[in-house]
């Protein structure tokens, strides 16, 4: 089997791993996301407990992690590169929330919210795969205006 | 009620975990966004995201289907909220960047400030859009 294989095995076991987990919080469950939200209503805490577990993991095994070498099966690590804070981060993420409260799903509870056998959750992951394909598309086409512009 | 946040708590370690595994060995953050984005160029490189996204949607049904002691609750919401919501998410995540898992999970446990600058601001505007449509104009 080739790293290419076995990678793809790992992402599986990883995806499996995430659902689950995203399962056993109930976050496929958006009335428990929205009750997070809802500051000034009855408040739902669990959200904070999902997000708060799993950056008390990440916060320690990334460090050990990132102080490897290389990734066991991968020739280097992957990372965003950017560090600075930017306006289309800032509006991309004020967007993003404005639809997570909206629909009360974020991407991965959305898809694996799949598995209820609901309508919801459908209408949710089609509409965002539209939105994210519509806003490549525009600024794919920006982009290569500017390029344009700038031969000229 | 304190059930739900030790599962909260057991949930979101094993989503941490998870992300854990994926850096180690393939290198890659587990970024649901940019898992979706990439599988969808559909290039040979990126094909090991369809096993995540395949294997993440497996894990929610063992849960489901094998573990749960009762179904999660369904609720009964307007699709339009669906359809605005999940549109403006799409649009929102490939602009920013990432979600809660990736500038979430992932972001703040490299102690990054740009994935903290995004987590404070979606999260104060999911907050204030709940505030609008269940307490202004509900």
């Amino acid at each position: 089997m080739g790293h290419i294989h076995k990678q793809q095995v790992v992402a599986l076991i990883s995806g499996l791993i995430f659902g689950f987990g995203l399962g056993v919080s109930q976050m496929i469950d958006r009335d428990r996301v929205i009750g997070f939200l809802d500051v000034a209503g009855h408040w739902d805490p669990t959200l904070a407990f999902v997000m708060g577990g799993a950056v008390a993991v990440t916060l320690i095994t990334f460090r050990v992690v990132l102080r490897q070498p290389r990734p066991l099966l991968a020739s280097r690590f992957f990372l965003p590169t950017r560090n600075d804070i930017d306006r289309p981060l800032l509006i991309g993420a004020a967007i993003f929330g404005i639809g997570w409260g909206i629909a009360g799903y974020c991407p991965g509870p959305g898809l694996t919210a799949l598995v209820l056998g609901l309508a919801n959750p459908i209408i949710f992951v089609v509409a965002m795969i539209a939105g994210s394909l519509s806003w490549k598309a525009i600024s794919d086409r920006a982009e290569k205006r500017q390029r344009e512009g700038v031969k000229v | 009620m304190q059930s739900a946040w030790i599962a909260g708590l057991i949930g979101g370690m094993l989503i941490g975990l998870s992300a854990t595994l994926l850096l180690a060995v393939n290198g890659r953050i587990a970024g649901i966004s940019g898992m979706v984005n990439g599988a969808l160029t559909f290039a040979a490189s990126e094909r090991w995201r369809w096993w995540f996204l395949g294997g993440m949607v497996g894990g929610g049904a063992l849960y489901e289907y094998g573990l749960a002691a009762q179904p999660t609750p369904s609720s009964t919401f307007a699709p339009w909220a669906m359809l605005v919501g999940g549109f403006l998410v799409g649009v929102g995540t490939r602009l920013g960047n990432g979600c809660t898992s990736g500038h979430g999970v992932c972001g703040l446990g490299r102690l990054s400030g740009r994935s903290l600058a995004a987590v404070l601001t979606f999260m104060t505007t999911a907050a204030l859009t709940v505030f609008v449509t269940h307490h202004v104009l509900g």
